[in-house]
C-alpha cells in the first residue's frame, strides 16, 4: 500500500471527523488542550519569529557587503545582531523541533491518547507567547543592542536599549520549555502503551527525553541570570558591578551554564529526526540502536560540563581551561558514533530521494563538519585565535541552520502528511532543499575563512582585506533565504490544494503511521498493543491492534 | 542599492583574480605552532566530511530503490565496528588535546625577562602606557624578538585585546588585570582588534602594532618631548593624593611603608596571606579596608572614582620600583 | 478502558489516562521533575550566594550581623511544624479521618505560613528599612566593607523574597486544597492533590533550612538576636 502518490480511492480529508475539524472557531483553537492543536499553534508562532529573526539576518548581510556598512548606522546593525541571536535562539531554535513536532508526535509515537499534563501544554504555549511579545515589544520600540549573550556589565550598566523587556521575555518563556520538558518527561515515563518498553521507543522520543532533561535542568540557570541583570539594571544594585564588589565574570557562568546544554536543547531533537529519515527512506532498521540512544542521554549529561569552553580568554586558570577542554573534547564522541550509525544504516539500503531524506542526508553531512568545527575550539590552543572571530559564528550556524534547522525541515516536510492530511508538491520541496544546502554552504563557509584571518565577530564595519568573503556570504544569504521562503509557499498552498495524503505515504513504521491522517482527537480507537522492534523496515510486515 | 551591488562587485571581481589568503600574517612565535595544529585540525575535518559525504553520496546510488517491494538485509549492529568508530575519534581527540594543551600552556606564562606595557581599554579605544611614559592611543610600537607582556584592564566594560598576527587574545576586564605576552618575530604593521562586543563603536575599537628593528624602537622611545616614566608619574601621584602623607618612607606614619613590599607574600589582618602584586594594590587602592596588614588600623580612604584606571597603574609601578629595595619592618 | 467501578467515588479518571493508578504516578512524578526545577533555579542564586560570600567574607559576615537571629530561629520552628501539620492532613486523608479532620489540619498549615510571612515581612523586613539596608530602594549603611554589605543585602532580599513568593502560592495552593477538602473531595481513595501539594509544601520548607544558616548564621554566631 506504500507509495507516495494518494490514492484516489482514499477517502477525501474533509468528510471524515479529525482533530482539525472537530471543532470550529477561534475559542477551540485558543482553549485547546489536545497537543496536536497546541503544535500547531507552535508551528505558527515559531514560524513567525523565524521571518522576523531571519529579516534581522537579511539586513545584517546586506548591511556587511561594504566594509564601512551599506545599510545602517552601527548602533543599529549592533541591535540586529542582537535581535536575530535572541530571537533565532530562544523563540525559534529551542521551541522549535520540541515544541511543534515534540507536542504532536510524542503521545502518537509511544500510543497515548495526549500528554500527561495537556493543560499545562495549553500554558506552555501562553507563556511562550506573552515572552514573545515582551520581547517583540522591545524589538519596536528601539530594540536592544546587547547580543544575545547579554555579557555584563554592558548589559546591566552601560547599555541604553530596552534590556529589562528583553530579558523578561527571555525569563518568561525560559519556563514555557520547563513545563514542556516537564510534561515529555512524565508522558514517556508513565504514559507508554503496554508492549512498548524503553528499548522499543522510536529514537525521537529518546531525543526528546534527553531534551527535556536539559530543559528541566538548565533553563531555571538561566532564568536567574536574566533576572540578576534586570535587578540591577531597575535597581541600580551592583550585583555584576566590579565598583561595588560584583563580578562580571559571574554573569557569564550562570550563562553559560544553560547556554551550552541549550544548543543541545537544539540539535538532539534535530537528530531525533533524523533517525526516523533514515531509517524510513532507507527501509532499513537503525544501525545500533541502543548506541543511538545511550549517545542522546551522554551527550544531555556531558553538556552540563562543557560551558568553560566560552570562556577560555576571559582570564580563567589555566587548570579550569584544560578540564573545560577535555570535556568538550569528550561531548563530540557520542555525537561522532550517531553521525556513524546513520550512514551505515543506509548501508544495502533501499534509498529513495524524497525530501524529507534530502534534508536528512544534507543535516548529516553538514552537522559532521560543524561538529568537527567545534574540535578547533575545544582545543584551548586554536581557540585563543578564534574565539570572538567569524570561525564561531560559522560553526555555529553549521550545527544550527545546516544541522537544526534542516533537521526541522527534515521533519517537517516528513510529518506533514500526517499532521494535514495532504501532500505538497515534491518537485518543489526537493528544488528548495537543494537551493537550501546551495545558500547555506555559500553563506557560511566564507565565514570560517573570516575567522581565522581574525575578522571579528559583532562588527558593524571591517577592514577592507576581508570584503570579499563578505560579499560571497552575503550573495549566500540571498539564496538561503529564498530556500526558505519556498517551502512556505508550497506547504501553506498544500493546506487548500495538496492531494490526500493517506495514513502512510511514505510506507514508515511507527504508531503515528498506524493512524488515519489527519488523525482524531482522541489518536487511537484503542490503545494499540506493541509487539514489534522499532523500525520494523525488514521484518514481516506485522499489523497492529 | 544597486549601486552598492556593483561597487561591491567589481571590487570582488578585482580581488577574485588575486587569491584569498587562508592566514594572516605569522609574526610571532607562537603562530606558526598554531597554524600547524590548525590547519591539521582543518585536514581532519575536510578529511571526515569528505568521507561522510561521499560515502552517503556512494550508498545513494549503490542502494537506490529498484522497486517498491525489495526488502533490504537486516543489519542491526556491529559491535567491533561500534568500537572502532568510538576509538578511533577518541584517539584522535585526545592527541589533539594533548597538541592543544602544551601549546597553550607553554603560551600561558610570560619569560621572566619580558618588558611590560600597559593597557587601559575603555569605550571606544586603546590607551598604552610604556614604562618609560611613553603613551599610546590605538597603536603599540614594540621592537622585534623581544618578549612583551601586556597588563591589561578596562574602565567600564568588557573588552578583548586580539592581535590575530600573534595569534594572542585575552579579555580585559574592569576592576582586574589580564594580561597576555607575545614575541615579535617580523616587522611590519598589525592589526589590533577588540574582539569582545563592548557597544556602539566596537567596531571601531581597532588600532596597529608596529614591530620594529630594535634600533628603531629605541628611537622611537626616546624621540619627541620627554616623558616622565610610569614610576614617576605614580611618584607624583603618590605626593598629589595625599598617600605620602601615611605611607611613610621609615615607618613611622599611619600605614606601612611601601619600600621593598612589591612582589613578596604578605600576610594580611583578616588571616590570609597574599602575593603583593599589581591585583593586590589596585585591590588596595580601591577597596583599601579588605587588604590591611597586620598591626594596622583599618582607615584607609578608598580612591575610587578620583583617579582612573590608568593613574592606578601609574602608582602601581611606583610602589613596584620601591619593591626593589630593602624592606625595614615596623 | 478503566474499570468504572474504581472511578465510582473518585474524580472523573482524564481522558489522557487509563487507569487512576496511572494518573496518581503521573501526576507525583511531575511534581518531582517540577521540585528539580526549582532545585536548580534556587540552586543558581545560592551558587551566586556563596561565590560572592568567598569573595567577601568580612562584609557578608557585617550584613549577616545585622539580622535577626531570634526570627529566622523562630521561623524555622514555624515552618517545620507546618510541615508536620501538612502530612497529618495528608495522613488524615489516607486514614479515611473525616474531611473536618483534614480541614484543620490544613487550616494549621496554612495559619503557620501566615505567621512565617508575616514574622518575616511585618518584622524582618520592615525593620530592615527604617534601618537604610534595602539596596536599591533606601540603602543607607556607609560603615566598613559597605558595598560588601549592600551585596549581601541584594542576596537576602532577593533569596528570602523568592522563597516568600513560592509561600505565598504555596498558600494559594492550600486553600484550594481547603476549598477541596471542603467539598468532601478527599478520601482514603484518593488524596493525590494533597500528596503532590505536600511534596511542594515541604520543598519549600527544605529552602528555608538551607537559607537560614546561609544567611543568619555566618561568621561564628551562636544566636540570641543582635
Amino acid at each position: 500500500m506504500s507509495t507516495a502518490v494518494a490514492d484516489v480511492h482514499e477517502v477525501p480529508v474533509e468528510s471524515r471527523v479529525n482533530y482539525l475539524n472537530a471543532s470550529y472557531g477561534i475559542k477551540s483553537w485558543l482553549f485547546t488542550t489536545d497537543h496536536k492543536r497546541i503544535a500547531l499553534l507552535y508551528l505558527a508562532s515559531i514560524t513567525f519569529m523565524f521571518f522576523v529573526g531571519g529579516t534581522a539576518a537579511v539586513l545584517m548581510r546586506i548591511h556587511l557587503i561594504e566594509p564601512q556598512g551599506a545599510l545602517v548606522q552601527p548602533e543599529t546593525y549592533n541591535k540586529l545582531f542582537s535581535i536575530h541571536g535572541i530571537v533565532m535562539v530562544f523563540f525559534f531554535l529551542v521551541p522549535s523541533i520540541p515544541a511543534t513536532l515534540g507536542n504532536f508526535l510524542v503521545p502518537m509515537m509511544i500510543g497515548a491518547r495526549d500528554l500527561a499534563f495537556p493543560k499545562l501544554n495549553l500554558l506552555s504555549w501562553y507563556i511562550y507567547i506573552t515572552g514573545a511579545i515582551f520581547t517583540l515589544y522591545a524589538v519596536v520600540s528601539g530594540g536592544v543592542d546587547t547580543g544575545w549573550t547579554f555579557y555584563t556589565p554592558f548589559s546591566s550598566l552601560y547599555s541604553q536599549t530596552h534590556v529589562i523587556a528583553t530579558a523578561l521575555g527571555v525569563f518568561i518563556t525560559g519556563f514555557s520549555s520547563i513545563l514542556t520538558g516537564l510534561n515529555f518527561v512524565v508522558t514517556i515515563h508513565k504514559m507508554r502503551a503496554p508492549g512498548m518498553t524503553w528499548f522499543r521507543l522510536p529514537l525521537f522520543i529518546w531525543a526528546m527525553y534527553a531534551t527535556s532533561v536539559i530543559f528541566i535542568l538548565g533553563t531555571p540557570v538561566v532564568a536567574i541570570a536574566m533576572f540578576l541583570v534586570g535587578l540591577e539594571r531597575l535597581l541600580h544594585v551592583g550585583i555584576f558591578d566590579p565598583a561595588v564588589g560584583g563580578d562580571p565574570l559571574l554573569f557569564q557562568h550562570l550563562f553559560w551554564f544553560y547556554s551550552h546544554p541549550a544548543v543541545y536543547i537544539m540539535i538532539l531533537p534535530a537528530m531525533g529526526v533524523i533517525s526516523e529519515l533514515v531509517t524510513c527512506f532507507a527501509k532499513k532498521r537503525i544501525f545500533g540502536y541502543s548506541i543511538v540512544a545511550f549517545s542522546s542521554m551522554a551527550i544531555a549529561v556531558i553538556s552540563f560540563l562543557v560551558w568553560g569552553h566560552h570562556m577560555f580568554v576571559t582570564g580563567q586558570s589555566v587548570y579550569a581551561g584544560l578540564i573545560f577542554s577535555v570535556l568538550s573534547f569528550l561531548v563530540a564522541i557520542p555525537s561522532a558514533i550517531k553521525v556513524f550509525n546513520w550512514t551505515s544504516t543506509l548501508y544495502k539500503g533501499s534509498i529513495s530521494y524524497e525530501a524529507p531524506m534530502l534534508y536528512a542526508l544534507g543535516f548529516i553531512g553538514l552537522f559532521t563538519m560543524g561538529g568537527l568545527t567545534g574540535l578547533f575550539l575545544a582545543s584551548l590552543a586554536t581557540d585563543v585565535h578564534l574565539s570572538g572571530t567569524y570561525f564561531i559564528v560559522a560553526h555555529f550556524h553549521y550545527i544550527m541552520v545546516g544541522g537544526a534547522v534542516m533537521g526541522y525541515l527534515g521533519g517537517v516536510h516528513f510529518w506533514w502528511p500526517k499532521i494535514t492530511g495532504r501532500l505538497y508538491p515534491d518537485a518543489w520541496a526537493r528544488f528548495a532543499a537543494l537551493v537550501v544546502f546551495v545558500g547555506f554552504n555559500l553563506t557560511f563557509f566564507p565565514q570560517f575563512m573570516l575567522g581565522y584571518l581574525g575578522m571579528p565577530r559583532r562588527y558593524a564595519v571591517y577592514p577592507e582585506e576581508f570584503q570579499v568573503l563578505n560579499v560571497m556570504s552575503s550573495a549566500g544569504a540571498s539564496i538561503l533565504g529564498v530556500g526558505y521562503l519556498i517551502p512556505l509557499i508550497y506547504l501553506i498552498w498544500s493546506m487548500r490544494y495538496g492531494p490526500a495524503a493517506g495514513p502512510n505515504p511514505w510506507g514508515a513504521r511507527g504508531l503515528e503511521w498506524e493512524t488515519p491522517s489527519p488523525p482524531p482527537t482522541e489518536n487511537f480507537e484503542e490503545i494499540p498493543v506493541v509487539t514489534e522492534e522499532a523500525y520494523n523496515y525488514t521484518g514481516a510486515r506485522q499489523t497492529l491492534g | 542599492m544597486a549601486r552598492i551591488f556593483l561597487d561591491a562587485g567589481g571590487r570582488c571581481l578585482a580581488s577574485a583574480l588575486a587569491p584569498i589568503p587562508l592566514r594572516p600574517p605569522a609574526a610571532s612565535t607562537i603562530a606558526e605552532g598554531v597554524d600547524r595544529l590548525h590547519f591539521t585540525l582543518t585536514g581532519i575535518t575536510l578529511f571526515f566530511t569528505v568521507v561522510i559525504f561521499s560515502t552517503i553520496f556512494f550508498f545513494m546510488i549503490k542502494y537506490r530503490r529498484q522497486s517498491d517491494d525489495e526488502v533490504p538485509p537486516e543489519i542491526e549492529k556491529n559491535v567491533p565496528l561500534e568500537i572502532l568508530w568510538t576509538a578511533i575519534p577518541t584517539l584522535i581527540c585526545v592527541v589533539l588535546f594533548f597538541w592543544a594543551a602544551s601549546l597553550y600552556i607553554r603560551n600561558a606564562r610570560p619569560p621572566d625577562a619580558s618588558t611590560e606595557i600597559f593597557v587601559v581599554g575603555k569605550q571606544w579605544m586603546w590607551h598604552l602606557q610604556h614604562p618609560e611614559g611613553v603613551r599610546e592611543i590605538n597603536e603599540l610600537h614594540v621592537p622585534v624578538g623581544v618578549p612583551i607582556k601586556l597588563t591589561m584592564t578596562s574602565e567600564d566594560v568588557i573588552h578583548d585585546f586580539y592581535v590575530p598576527a600573534f595569534r594572542v587574545k585575552k579579555d580585559v576586564l574592569p576592576g582586574r588585570y589580564t594580561s597576555l605576552w607575545f614575541q615579535a618575530t617580523k616587522t611590519g604593521t598589525y592589526h589590533i582588534f577588540c574582539g569582545q562586543y563592548c557597544g556602539a563603536d566596537h567596531a571601531q575599537m581597532i588600532g596597529w602594532v608596529y614591530v620594529m628593528e630594535p634600533s628603531d624602537y629605541a628611537a622611537w622611545l626616546s624621540g619627541g618631548a620627554s616623558h616622565e616614566s610610569m614610576a614617576q608619574a605614580g611618584e607624583r601621584l603618590f605626593t598629589q593624593l595625599g598617600c605620602v602623607t601615611c605611607h611613610v618612607t621609615d615607618n613611622t606614619g599611619r600605614g606601612p611603608s611601601l619600600v621593598g613590599l612589591y612582589g613578596k607574600p604578605e600576610k594580611l589582618r583578616n588571616g590570609e596571606t597574599r602575593l603583593v602584586d599589581e591585583a593586590l594594590i589596585r585591590q588596595a587602592i580601591v577597596f583599601p579596608n579588605s587588604v590591611i596588614l597586620p598591626n594596622y588600623p583599618p582607615v584607609m580612604p578608598t580612591f575610587q572614582g578620583q583617579i582612573n584606571e590608568e593613574q592606578v597603574l601609574q602608582l602601581i609601578a611606583y610602589v613596584k620600583s620601591l619593591g626593589v629595595q630593602e624592606r625595614t619592618a615596623k | 478502558m478503566a474499570d468504572t467501578a474504581q472511578t465510582a467515588h473518585s474524580p472523573a479518571l482524564v481522558h489522557q489516562f487509563e487507569t487512576k493508578e496511572q494518573q496518581h504516578d503521573a501526576g507525583s512524578l511531575g511534581m518531582w521533575v517540577f521540585l528539580a526545577t526549582e532545585i536548580m533555579f534556587f540552586g543558581g542564586v545560592f551558587m551566586s550566594y556563596i561565590v560572592y560570600r568567598a569573595l567577601h567574607l568580612e562584609a557578608f559576615i557585617q550584613g549577616s550581623h545585622f539580622l535577626d537571629v531570634t526570627f529566622g530561629a523562630t521561623n524555622t520552628a514555624v515552618l517545620i511544624c507546618s510541615s508536620l501539620t501538612m502530612a497529618l492532613a495528608i495522613n488524615a486523608a489516607q486514614t479515611g479521618k473525616s474531611k473536618s479532620t483534614i480541614i484543620t489540619f490544613l487550616g494549621l498549615t496554612m495559619l503557620l505560613g501566615a505567621a512565617f510571612l508575616f514574622i518575616k515581612f511585618a518584622f524582618e523586613w520592615t525593620h530592615d528599612w527604617t534601618e537604610g539596608l534595602v539596596p536599591g530602594l533606601h540603602f543607607t549603611y556607609s560603615g566598613p566593607h559597605a558595598p560588601g554589605v549592600e551585596l549581601f543585602f541584594c542576596f537576602y532580599f532577593f533569596m528570602t523574597g523568592l522563597h516568600a513568593l513560592h509561600m505565598v502560592i504555596g498558600l494559594g495552593i492550600l486553600a484550594t486544597l481547603t476549598v477541596m477538602a471542603y467539598r468532601g473531595r478527599f478520601n482514603s481513595d484518593y488524596y493525590a492533590p494533597l500528596e503532590v501539594s505536600g511534596l511542594y509544601w515541604h520543598f519549600v520548607d527544605i529552602v528555608w533550612i538551607f537559607l537560614f544558616p546561609l544567611l543568619y548564621l555566618i561568621g561564628g554566631r551562636y544566636g540570641g538576636g543582635h
